[in-house]
Parts: structure tokens; sequence; C-alpha cells
């Protein structure tokens, strides 16, 4: 695959190891918080961690969209489905995502509900098209990458006069999230927070641009790299993120070049802006309610907004006791020192928003993180 | 978060809007309507069904040229 | 051989006709449907002589038998179908014993609805799989389900093979120090399956490595009569087999992730679909764990049968109380392979 091959080189990845190793300060650490499921993901999967120096933590942030979504709005969405009869479109990331008293959209479809799988709006849109006797929502998750899509389904809804398509918009807001995190030092009963740096996610960025960021360097005096998914791209924004703290530069830095720019794609933006504002406050699982860092259907295309439709009520539902989720999601603790990681919370029984989805940072290190000593390898012949 | 992968243009609709897209031997229809401009050999970051971008294909290789003088930077060792 | 005697007042019509309750009853219109359709097309000595059994003689051995019911969907798919794959899954179910195959059974639960045309599609399509691997259906069954009770159709099929002498093949046979083989690319069969479910549309020329693998093993037990574990990866793919095995045998493995054979479409469709190779579905593939002595001389075995081309060797056993499947990635670093929660679903993000 080409552009995506390339930025997994293992003799690159030496080069590059070898070029952290010489610049790190050994008379400190570096505690770099890659924001985005999608570096969580990569460093899990090809063991990026192994390549560093040990002074050189990666913090996993809470940049899964599908982590952070309150229960209460997964409660919605089977409402919808068994109350109101709606065809529900998800992406399949939403499927397993357990909600209140331990049902899933998975469960509901498995007990004959309508919920169907989509990859794409396109897809939403036609079941809308297909079945013109029948309700059809589309569940919108997903930060800046994914709400442009579904602002052209609305927009394409209305220009078709569809008039059983709805959305669910659950579309949350990445520069909001990063400034939660900064300022919680502040909340009290919270873990103190200590991150040198940020890797900037990569695709959120591909539509907003690196400008949203600056408020970063400027405002709390930390670095920002934009950083690729691919492995070479996350130990190249590693390495320029040392370089910063170690010259004492603080500015935002764009490693991913080959897709982002400043000011990002302007006429996606433009459609987002058309369709969507900002809702004041939205509550995220493990973060609470952070202001404007959400985004509601406008009035303009009220007919299309699922909640209006259909009176959404607000639920609101608290997590389990004892999971550390808000301190794991802030990178103020790692999954294996919640005391519910492993006993009571695992991939198949998820207690909390980072265990749900595979991006999460406590099912990112189950499935691929080293959970005790390497084993013992007995020396064999070479047979290849 | 936000799986997303550069795919080559290999044929473009009459309007434009829609374009087939081949990733490592795979074809994808997908959508063009928040990228401008587009030809075909460009190549695309397609997300969900849609070209999110194009992607600079000097700027990767650029990139990758980085890479590969990481091993000579500061004392110039490799 | 298709001389039906006419024994019934109107033809079949498989062209436009569905199948009803009546076809499940036990009546005539059960005994037209198994003439017609299943011994027409599955045709032996045995099926010929119309029994509600099949007897036959057995050499001097160990007996395995295995069972296997197939509900995949969709029933066509690129590479085969429902009928191919309960020929192959089953027999190759058998064939991991290192025994060899020597009879079939097919029961059919058929839904109310479901088109003829389809059925002997789908029959045909059997009896080529075993008349192509030499082991012959020689008894089945019939039911039919209201409509809506059934996903179309479901199949299940048995297999009864023998053992030679001295082979001991079993999943705890695993020790540290062992050689890990796979008989070729992973991943075809899921990526066969899921390209053709139109809500994931993507397009490729990946078929599904559907096979019947009796006669590969055939060979690799000749070679090497004491092989330590046989197995062949389905469903929850390569990594789950891996696991199982490792948990069986109470070791741990280490995998290189270069080494591991995967076709460049099939890997660009999970990275499209956001999944790991390592779980997606196989159909016509087998795991070896050898003594390291006789590695390269399997490797060379597999590599001579048309089935066994792109075989490999992809890591060892270790000693792990804790049962760890591990990987060396190609980057450098190192993974955990775990086992598979729930089925793998497509994500976007």
């Amino acid at each position: 695959m080409k552009y995506v091959d390339e930025f997994r080189q293992h003799h690159l990845a030496q080069k590059l190891a070898a070029a952290i190793g010489r610049e790190v300060d050994s008379a400190r650490e570096y505690r770099l918080m890659e924001f985005c499921g999608g570096h969580t993901h990569a460093i899990f999967r090809y063991g990026v961690q192994d390549l560093m120096p040990c002074n050189v933590e990666f913090v996993h942030g809470p940049g899964c969209p599908v982590c952070v979504l309150p229960i209460g709005r997964i409660d919605n969405a089977i409402h919808l489905v068994k109350q109101h009869d709606v065809i529900l479109c998800t992406y399949g990331d939403m499927l397993r995502v357990p909600g209140s008293g331990r049902q899933s959209l998975l469960k509901v479809k498995a007990a004959g509900g309508d919920v169907r799988m989509v990859y794409s709006t396109l897809d939403a849109l036609r079941i809308a098209r297909d079945n013109p006797g029948r309700q059809v929502v589309f569940f919108a998750i997903g930060f800046e990458t994914t709400t442009p899509p579904t602002a052209v389904a609305i927009r394409q809804a209305q220009a078709e006069g569809l008039t059983n398509f709805t959305v669910f918009c659950n579309h949350v807001l990445t520069p909001a999230a990063m400034r939660s995190i900064l300022e919680s030092p502040a909340v009290p009963g919270m873990a103190p927070v200590s991150i040198d740096g940020f890797l900037g996610p990569a695709h959120v960025s591909a539509i907003i641009g690196s400008r949203p960021y600056e408020f970063v360097p400027a405002e709390f005096r930390r670095p920002v790299v934009i950083a690729g998914f691919e492995p070479l791209d996350v130990m190249q924004s590693a390495l320029m993120l040392i370089r910063q703290l170690n010259e004492g530069r603080c500015e935002v830095e764009n490693e991913y070049t080959r897709v982002v720019n400043r000011r990002g794609n302007v006429k996606a933006q433009a459609l987002v802006a058309e369709v969507f504002e900002l809702c004041h406050a939205f509550e995220w699982r493990g973060l609470g309610l952070v202001a404007h860092s959400a985004l509601r259907i406008k009035d303009a295309f009220g007919v299309w907004d699922a909640e209006r439709r259909f009176s959404i009520a607000g639920v609101s539902a608290p997590d389990s006791k004892g999971c550390e989720c808000p301190s794991v999601l802030r990178g103020a603790r790692k999954p294996a020192e919640c005391r519910l990681f492993g006993t009571v919370c695992t991939p198949e029984n998820p207690m909390g928003a980072c265990m749900v989805s595979s991006e999460g940072a406590c099912a990112a290190y189950w499935s691929y993180g080293r959970l005790r000593q390497p084993p013992v390898a007995i020396k064999v012949e070479a047979v290849r | 978060m936000c799986l997303a992968l550069p795919a080559r243009v290999i044929a473009i609709d009459e309007h434009g809007e829609m374009a087939t897209v081949a990733l490592g031997g795979v074809k994808k229809d997908i959508s063009l309507i928040l990228v401008d401009e587009v030809q075909v050999d460009d190549f695309v970051l397609i997300h969900v069904g849609y070209a999110l971008n194009k992607l600079s294909e000097k700027e990767a290789r650029r990139t990758l040229a980085l890479f590969a003088e990481a091993g000579l930077t500061g004392d110039g060792l490799s | 051989m298709n001389t039906v005697i006419r024994r019934f007042p109107m033809r079949l019509d498989v062209r436009r006709g569905t199948v009803d309750m009546t076809h499940g009853s036990g009546g005539h219109a059960t005994a037209q449907l198994i003439e017609a359709l299943f011994v027409r097309h599955l045709d032996n000595e045995i099926l010929r002589q119309a029994n509600d059994q099949a007897a036959f003689d057995v050499s001097a051995g160990r007996m395995v038998m295995s069972t296997d019911s197939h509900v995949v969907s969709p029933l066509f798919f690129p590479g085969g179908d429902i009928g191919a794959l309960a020929v192959h899954g089953t027999i190759n179910d058998v064939a991991m014993s290192g025994a060899h195959p020597r009879y079939l059974s097919a029961a059919f639960i058929l839904e109310e609805g479901f088109p003829l045309a389809d059925l002997e599609r789908i029959v045909a399509s059997m009896a080529q799989a075993a008349s192509k691997a030499g082991v012959p259906v020689v008894t089945g069954d019939t039911k039919v389900v209201e409509r809506g009770k059934g996903d179309g159709v479901f199949i299940t099929t048995t297999a009864v093979g023998v053992v030679p002498d001295g082979v001991k093949i079993s999943g705890n046979r695993a020790q540290p120090g062992d050689v890990i083989l796979v008989s070729g690319t992973v991943g075809d069969h899921g990526v066969a399956i899921m390209s053709s479910r139109e809500n994931l549309a993507f397009e490729t020329c990946i078929e599904s490595d559907s096979a019947a693998l009796h006669e590969l093993v055939a060979a690799m037990v000749a070679a090497a009569p004491d092989i330590h574990c046989l197995r062949d990866p389905t469903r929850g793919g390569l990594a789950t087999t891996l696991n199982e095995l490792a948990q069986q045998s109470g070791v741990g493995m280490l995998l290189q992730e270069d080494a591991i054979p995967v076709r460049s479409e099939v890997a660009a469709a999970c990275e499209l679909l956001g999944l790991d190779v390592l779980y997606v579905a196989n159909e016509g593939k087998l795991v070896c764990i050898c003594a390291p002595g006789d590695a390269l001389c399997l490797l060379q075995v597999m590599r001579a049968h048309p089935l066994g081309r792109q075989a490999a060797i992809i890591g060892e056993v270790v000693a792990d109380v804790q049962g760890f499947v591990q990987m060396e990635t190609a980057f450098g670093g190192r993974r955990i392979v775990d086992w598979l929660v729930g089925e793998q679903l497509p994500r976007i993000c």
C-alpha cells in the first residue's frame, strides 16, 4: 500500500530510535500525551514503546469518540430502536458498547431490533431511500474527522426532500477536550497530571488544520506536534517534541505535512459550519461536563435532527464504582493502576469508557501491551 | 481514532462527485464532495466513504527523507 | 448417472420452485426432493441404496469422527458457497487428527420459501467438492422450517475417518522449542465473505481459500509421522487457533510478524475496515507444530503441494506459564496476540 508501507519500515525505525536515544536528556522524564486513539493503536500494534528509551513515556489521552460517549446517549439510541421502531444505522464501533443494564445495540439487534451496520453515511441515505415507510436514524459519532460526512448527509437529505431520515448527533470537538485535560490539575479530587507535550491528532487536523492547537503553547506552555498515525510518524513526532523540550521551545509543529496544513480543509469546515453549531456544554464520559465541546444541528436543519423529531430526553448514567477512567483519560493513571482492570473490567465485560472500544487506553493495553514479564524463549537452531 | 488511509484515484464519474480509488489492489467507490480539484492518479485520504483531503506526494517523500536522515543528525554519526 | 425413474406425477420445478413445508413432511414431496436434487448430484453406491443409514466396512485402527454446522452468510461468495464449505470444513476437522476421511453425512435444515435453484446450486457444489476430495456423502437428512425461522439453509456435516498407526496428533502436544508453521496466506476467506456483503462494498479479486486439506496432511504425516499438533484456523483466525493450542499445551508462543504470509489485497482490505488480519477467518489453511528437526522437511513437503505453496515457518513455542502468544512486529517492537473478544467488527475510529 503506497504511502502506508513506507511509513512502517523497520530500518527507518532503527534510525529514529538511535536518534531519539542520542538526543534524550537522561536526567529528565518526557511524558508525551498521544491524544488520539489512532496513536494509541499504532503504539501498541507495532510495539513502538519497545523502541523508545525508558525515560520517554506515552500517556494515552481521551481521543476515542466511542470511549467518551456518555452511557445515556447509547441508552437513547437503544430507546429509538425499541420504542420508535426506527432503522438505526451505525458505524461498527458502536455495536458492542454497553449502555445501562448491560444492553447494547448488538443485543438489541439480536432481539429483533432493526440495527444496521454501515460503513458510510452514503449507506444510511440509501437505506432511507429504499425504505420510505420507515424512519431511518443515523447514529453520528466522531471527532472533527467524521463530522463533515454527516454534514454532507444532512444536506443531501435536504436536497432530496428525504422526510424519513434523521441524524442523532454526537460529534465532539478535540481542542476543547485538550483544554479540559490541561485545565484539570485545578480540579479537586483528581490525580494531578503532568504532561510535557502533545502528539496532536492526525486526521482531525486534516480537517481543522494545525491552527486550533496554537492555544496550547500560548496558554499552557506545552509543545504540540501534529503526528501521522503510522509508527514512523509517531517516532518522528516524539523526536520533534523531545527537541522542543530540550531546546526550551514551545510551539505547534506539523510532522504530518503530507496531509495537514495550518488552515485545514476549508471546504469541509464551511459545510460543517453551515449545518452545525456549538452546544454550550456536553457531558463526556470520564471528563465530565466540557464547555463548547460538542455540536448540535442548527434550527435550519432541525427537520433532520433525531433529537427534535423523537423528543429524546437527556439521560445521565453514572460510571461504575472504582472505575478510574476519569484519571486514565487524563493520563493521570495507567490502566494497570485501576483495581477494576483485568479483574472485573475486561474487553468482554467493559466497565468504563477506556475498555469499551479497542482504542481506549485500557482495551489497547489489554490486547497489545505486555501484561506481565516476557516469556523465557528457548534458543532454537536456525531453521529458516 | 479516525481510521483514514491514502488511496489512489483511478476513475472519476462524469459529475466529478464520486471516484473509484485503489489501495493495495482493493477498489472502493468514495465521494469527492469534500475535496476540490481532484484528478485521476492523485492520492486522497479516505474515511467513511469520503475523500477528506489530497495527499501531497512531495511532502510524503520529504518526510521519508527526514526519517532516513535521522541517523545523521546531531553529531553526524549514523 | 441420471436415470431417475419417473415415480412422481409432476417434475420438480427447480428453476422457479421454492421449498415448502411438504418437502419436510417425509412423504412424496420429500422423496422427490431427495431423489431429484440430493441423490442426483451426490450420487454414489451407498446413497443409491436409499436406506435411512449407510453401512460400510472400516479398516482396523482408530476411528475419528467430527461434525460441523454451517450457517455462513452470504450463502454464495467468491471462491465458494455454503455447500463446498460444509464438505471441506468437516473433512479438515477429521484430517487434523492425521486421519484419512472416508465418508460424510449431510443434514439440511431448509427455510420455507428458499429457492430450489439455489438449493440445487449448493448441492451440486457439495457433490463436486466431495468427489474431488474422494469422500462421498453417504447419508443425510432434510427438514423444513417455517419462513422466518431459518436463514435460507443450514447444513450440518459429519465425517468419519481412520488414523494410521503411530500417529498421535493432538492439541496438547506442543512443547517449548517446537516450530510453528502455517500452510499459506491468512485472512483470504474472511475478506472474500466481507467483500460480498453489500454494505461494506469494496472490490477485490480475493477468493475464499475453502479447500479439503486431507491430502496435504497425508503427505505431511508420511514425511514426519511425529507431528505434534495440527489445526485449521477457521473463525477467529490464526490468532484464535494459536491461543487455543497454547492453552491446551500449557505453553507460550513467539511469532515473527514478517514471516506470516498475507496477500497484499487481504492486508489492504483489513486496513480499510480496521481489522487485524490475524483474527480473520480461513477455510483452507492449517497450522502445524512440530519438533525442530522435522520443520525444514515439513516445509518442503508443504510447498510441494498445491495447497501449501506459500507455507512458512512463523514462530516457535516457548515456555510460558501464562500461555501468552506474543509477536515480534515487522516494525521491531513486541505485542501480545490475545484471544478475540466477541466478533471482530469493522471500525471507523
